[in-house]
């Protein structure tokens, strides 16, 4: 299979350039032979456009059958016709055909220029398309297994159930539980870890913000801020190594010490680390709406006699407050949806509790342990995973349409 | 009066600096946790870098190794390596000849050790076999226990029974010390090998690999699907409802959360369209769709930067809309395009959550060769190194998270290196 | 050579002039708004025509439809027709690349591509299929730039980028870019705005003697520039037409009130 793949495109793209230099060359024949004739006759398109438009031809069929063949492959072909040498043969025919058809319709005043520049925009308006497409497949696939979720367990004990325990017997004789998907206790938790994450975040990003502003030389703001910035750019897994490895052992010790049980998982080592992690997401945005905010108002405040911090307190402040909202709520988003952290540090058990130094499990946790290893699709477990996602999905999905929302109105306010 | 004004004023100046200072202390807590973070990690890495080996003399005895007397390579490369340097270890400490003694002088060496002596001798089909029969001192690599002796993680002090190695292994590592037949060595086997259940065999060749393939991949789609797409954003599509749907659709497209994109592939790539599991295709696959967004907001930003008069000068000359766009829009807007495209491979190459969905979280231990074989990313590497109980991973774990951000540094490097040299003011 | 001489002293005898473009009941749209209303204007071949009015009165604007540049934008609309040698260039059958290869344009700030020298002169004949060999873009550069008079300042560094030359050379080597394609008329958008006096003078006597060539039409600002190198001037305010005729007629004895406000400089 790996081999057949790689000489189909090899094959492929040399049928391509095959086809491009084909259509170049009959052009180029195509204009002498004419230009011999009579001088006034004016070709229409450079020969590169009939290059373009007969490779197009050569492409466009063979992908079609392509994708044709490979769908169709597993279940409706004959056994002969499902083969890879089969597909191959019919790659390169098609692209054969194609390849004549095209070639034979170079002429003088044949306007290849316009069949290329209309498939390229084509192309491009496709492309953009992928995007909303994608869009579109998480949605439906969330939904569509979130409906079969619903189907076996009620969406009453979902969303208000405080059992969860997802093991179900995989075989009729098995004695297990059959389940139970009260997922409350795992709303809790992400909710502990994210509010843990938010009190380090907000206050440090936004002085962070404040001080890059308002308060540092030129020279500290071009070293601290990219600084600042890699925190963003570091893998989760390096965090969550850092949380499970150092943190949470350092602070079980310091807790054992203090007489305080404190479990090797914990939400609270999550929630710190995660904490930092977002830091950069709160700052770097409160930064900008903090220097969008007009010069006149600082300089106002200023001749009344306030001091700096004053200004910033009760002029900047409030004035960029809505962007800062925003900036919050788009971390919130950013650490409700983070994953390896709390995989790494926070556990699997899903602890009803406000105690951060217990074990608490998430929804991204909960997803990954329920997918992760084989499983069947159909049973609730498997689809107990996408329910979750979906939960997800809606939830950072507002906060974002939310923040973008309040950022938008703060813009039309100073522009 | 005027007293109390100016204790007055001097409280605002206090509250002045204490603001100031909190400013200042929140910086230096983020940066200070950054460096922590990396130091640790750093020093832990270091005992990754370096391995054990013991120096034996071995017999490469016949008995053992070609038991009918055919020298026939297959059959010899069966035999069974791992005794022949058992017999060594006897050998250099006859000493030890009770049950009880062999079974803990045999843990000194790697178990891996006759593997790879075998792969060495008998490297090509047509190896000399001549070796058979005679003598030779060679280096074998020590089991992961006598490494972390000698790297420290093992102490003298502690209680026997609390010991992964009794007094008696110790006192035979003391013995091979003084003889200079232990010695310690880089460790290249980190960087041309794949993952191991052993930890002195464990490399990150094949989680390297498997990165490389997954990126490729995720290049090869995202890099022209964006540029099209900001193409057709910025140049074709007549603003309106629809040009702004799709812009919005990407922008909360770039806000979804990994573990989505996860459950998409698993759905989607796996499920529906019957993929392999595993493979840096599907990975791929799945991460160009959550770089995508990144792409085409770079991509979209850098077409905006070139100036409308570039277009009218091409236009005006004749050229079409395509030309235009292809021979002097493009290629002004391309180190932008570029530079986002680093920024997401970046991006994705640090991405774990969702490859651990489609299944790339399997135990490897064979270095792919193309994008259908089973695979793993470094990553993903280190969290399956992370739920290893032994010491030694731990090490290592620190060593691939180095190996890891140095291609981060590199790729972030390059895309601001591409910036500089090609920001262009007009 | 010998051809082009007997062509240019045959345009010099011939002293009935054709008429290259001719706009009837012109108007043009941004969107709701109209910018300009029932334009009915003839440019004759081989000559300069200058476009002149205070800013906003719609003049680029009508440039801008000779070679259909409004295209780019896509809320303007267009009413009436524009004949060029007696096609409407509207017309459905019409192929805007062909039409700006027979119209070349010069903008208000100099645009040279950010390539080199060479290659800034050598695209447009590419595109258009001019060349087929290497020694055809060689001596269409070179040409180019004689006529432009860049050739002697820039001949020994063609492949330095034009970006890296002087304004008034770069709007030189604007002129050579467009001439290159060998178009029937030339549109100038203010071409000297953004040049110093000296730069202004050169670009000047080279219009002059394109008109040789070329049918020019330039929008201009300087009523002196107008008076200098055109032949013809038509007068535009707030969308219409106000007065066309001579430019010496226009500027010694305009016809209308406005104009003649205009000229001496009470407004605008």
């Amino acid at each position: 299979m790996p081999y057949t793949t790689t000489i189909s495109i090899f094959v492929s793209l040399c049928l391509l350039v095959t086809a491009y230099f084909w259509g170049v060359k009959r052009a180029i024949a195509t204009k002498r032979s004419q230009t011999a004739l009579s001088t006034q006759v004016k070709f229409h398109s450079l020969p590169g456009f009939h290059g373009a438009y007969v490779a197009i031809w050569c492409a466009i069929p063979s992908l079609v059958l392509f994708v044709a063949w490979q769908t169709l492959r597993p279940n409706f072909l004959p056994q002969w016709l499902a083969q890879d040498m089969a597909g191959l043969v019919l790659l390169i025919s098609a692209g054969i055909l194609g390849l004549f058809f095209a070639q034979k319709r170079i002429a003088s005043r044949f306007k290849a220029r316009h069949k290329v520049e209309t498939a390229f925009s084509l192309v491009m308006l496709l492309s953009s398309l992928v995007a909303v497409f994608t869009t579109f497949g998480v949605v439906v696939s969330l939904v569509f297994e979130t409906m079969r979720f619903f189907s076996k367990v009620s969406v009453s004990e979902f969303l208000f159930g405080l059992h969860w325990s997802p093991q179900i017997a995989l075989r009729a004789d098995q004695v297990a539980s059959s389940g139970s998907f009260g997922a409350v206790s795992i709303f809790a938790g992400t909710l502990l870890i994210t509010a843990i994450a938010m009190l380090i975040a907000v206050p440090i990003g936004l002085f962070s913000a404040i001080y890059m502003s308002e308060y540092a030389t030129p020279k500290f703001r071009t070293w601290a801020k990219p600084l600042l910035e890699i925190l963003a750019g570091i893998p989760t897994v390096v965090y969550g190594f850092f949380a499970a490895l150092t943190i949470a052992p350092f602070m079980r010790n310091w807790g054992f010490e203090l007489g305080l049980e404190i479990s090797s998982e914990s939400a609270m080592a999550a929630g710190l680390v995660m904490g930092v992690m977002i830091i950069p997401f709160v700052s770097s945005l409160s930064d900008d709406v903090i220097n969008a905010v007009p010069q006149t108002l600082r300089d106002g405040s200023a001749a009344l006699g306030a001091t700096k911090s004053e200004t910033i307190r009760l002029v900047l402040l409030p004035a960029a407050l809505p962007g800062i909202v925003s900036s919050v709520l788009l971390a919130t988003s950013r650490a409700i949806g983070e994953t390896m952290i709390v995989v790494m540090a926070a556990g699997l058990a899903a602890n009803l509790t406000a105690n951060p130094f217990q074990a608490v499990t998430t929804v991204t946790v909960q997803i990954l342990t329920l997918l992760v290893g084989d499983q069947e699709f159909d049973s609730p477990k498997t689809l107990a995973a996408f329910a979750l996602g979906f939960v997800l999905f809606l939830l950072t999905l507002g906060l974002n349409i939310l923040a973008l929302k309040i950022v938008n109105k703060y813009r039309e306010k100073y522009d | 009066m005027i007293d109390k004004m100016s204790r007055h004023t001097k409280k605002r100046y206090q509250a002045e600096r204490r603001f100031k200072i909190y400013g200042l202390l929140a910086i230096m807590f983020a940066l200070g946790f950054l460096g922590l973070m990396l130091s640790t990690i750093a020093l832990r890495a270091i005992p990754a870098f370096t391995q054990t080996y013991i120096q034996l003399t071995v017999e490469f005895s016949a008995k053992i190794l070609d038991v009918d007397n055919k020298r026939d390579v297959k059959q010899i490369a069966r035999a069974d390596f791992q005794k022949i340097i058992r017999e060594a270890l006897y050998a250099e400490f006859p000493a030890a000849n009770k049950r009880q003694d062999k079974k803990h002088l045999k843990k000194l060496v790697s178990s891996e050790a006759g593997y790879h002596l075998s792969r060495d001798l008998l490297a090509a089909e047509t190896t000399d076999l001549n070796f058979i029969g005679t003598s030779a001192a060679i280096w074998v690599k020590s089991s992961d226990d006598v490494d972390s002796f000698i790297k420290d993680f093992i102490s003298r002090e502690v209680d026997e029974i609390n010991r992964r190695l009794n007094d008696q292994q110790i006192g035979w590592i003391d013995s091979l010390i003084a003889d200079g037949k232990l010695e310690t060595r880089f460790n290249w086997d980190f960087f041309k090998f794949a993952d191991s259940r052993s930890p002195e065999d464990a490399g990150i060749r094949g989680a390297v690999m498997g990165s490389l393939f997954t990126l490729a991949i995720t290049l090869m789609l995202s890099f022209p699907l964006g540029v099209f797409a900001a193409i057709y954003l910025e140049e074709y599509a007549k603003p309106g409802r629809i040009t702004d749907f799709i812009g919005v659709n990407i922008n909360n497209l770039a806000a979804i959360p990994s573990i989505v994109f996860g459950l998409l592939g698993l759905a989607l790539f796996l499920n529906i369209f019957g993929m392999s599991r595993s493979s840096p295709l599907v990975g791929g696959l799945v991460l160009s769709l959550m770089t995508l967004p990144t792409v085409i907001i770079t991509t979209r930003a850098a077409l905006k930067s070139v100036p409308p008069s570039i277009r009218e000068a091409a236009l005006g000359i004749g050229a079409s809309k395509m030309q235009t766009i292809l021979h002097h829009v493009l290629p002004l807007a391309m180190p932008g395009a570029l530079t986002g495209a680093i920024i997401g491979m970046a991006r994705a190459l640090g991405e774990t959550a969702p490859l651990l969905m489609i299944g790339m979280v399997a135990f490897i231990a064979d270095i792919p060769t193309n994008i259908n074989d089973p695979a793993t990313v470094l990553p993903v590497q280190i969290y399956i190194w992370a739920d290893s109980p032994e010491r030694a991973f731990e090490s290592k774990m620190s060593a691939a998270i180095l190996v890891l951000l140095f291609f981060l540094i590199v790729m972030n490097g390059l895309a601001v290196l591409l910036r500089r040299k090609y920001e262009r003011r007009w | 050579m010998i051809n082009t001489l007997l062509e240019e002293n045959h345009m010099q005898e011939n002293s009935i002039l054709r008429a290259k473009y001719a706009a009837k009941n012109l108007d043009v749209y941004y969107a709701d708004k109209q910018a300009l209303f029932g334009i009915n204007l003839d440019i004759m071949e081989n000559q300069v025509t200058s476009l002149i009015g205070p800013s906003g009165c719609g003049k680029s604007t009508l440039l801008r439809c000779l070679n259909r540049m409004n295209d780019v934008i896509d809320i303007c609309s267009v009413k009436g027709s524009i004949r060029l040698d007696g096609q409407d260039i509207y017309d459905d059958g019409i192929d805007v690349v062909e039409l700006r290869a027979r119209v070349g344009m010069v903008f208000q700030k100099p645009n040279p591509f950010p390539k080199s020298i060479y290659d800034n002169v050598a695209y447009g004949p590419k595109i258009h299929g001019m060349i087929d060999q290497k020694s055809d873009a060689d001596e269409i550069v070179e040409t180019s730039l004689k006529k432009a008079g860049l050739w002697q300042e820039v001949k020994d560094r063609l492949a330095a980028p034009g970006t890296g030359l002087s304004g008034g050379q770069q709007q030189r080597l604007c002129i050579a870019r467009a001439i290159a394609v060998n178009p029937e008329v030339i549109l100038m958008d203010e071409p000297c705005s953004a040049l110093d006096p000296i730069a202004t003078a050169i670009i000047e006597q080279l219009i002059d003697e394109l008109k040789q060539k070329f049918t020019i039409v330039i929008v201009t600002h300087s009523m002196q520039q107008a008076a200098r190198v055109s032949q013809k001037t038509a007068f535009f305010h707030l969308g219409s037409l106000v007065e066309f005729g001579d430019t010496d007629q226009i500027f010694t004895n305009p016809q209308n009130q406005q104009t003649q406000d205009y000229i001496t400089g009470r407004y605008g």
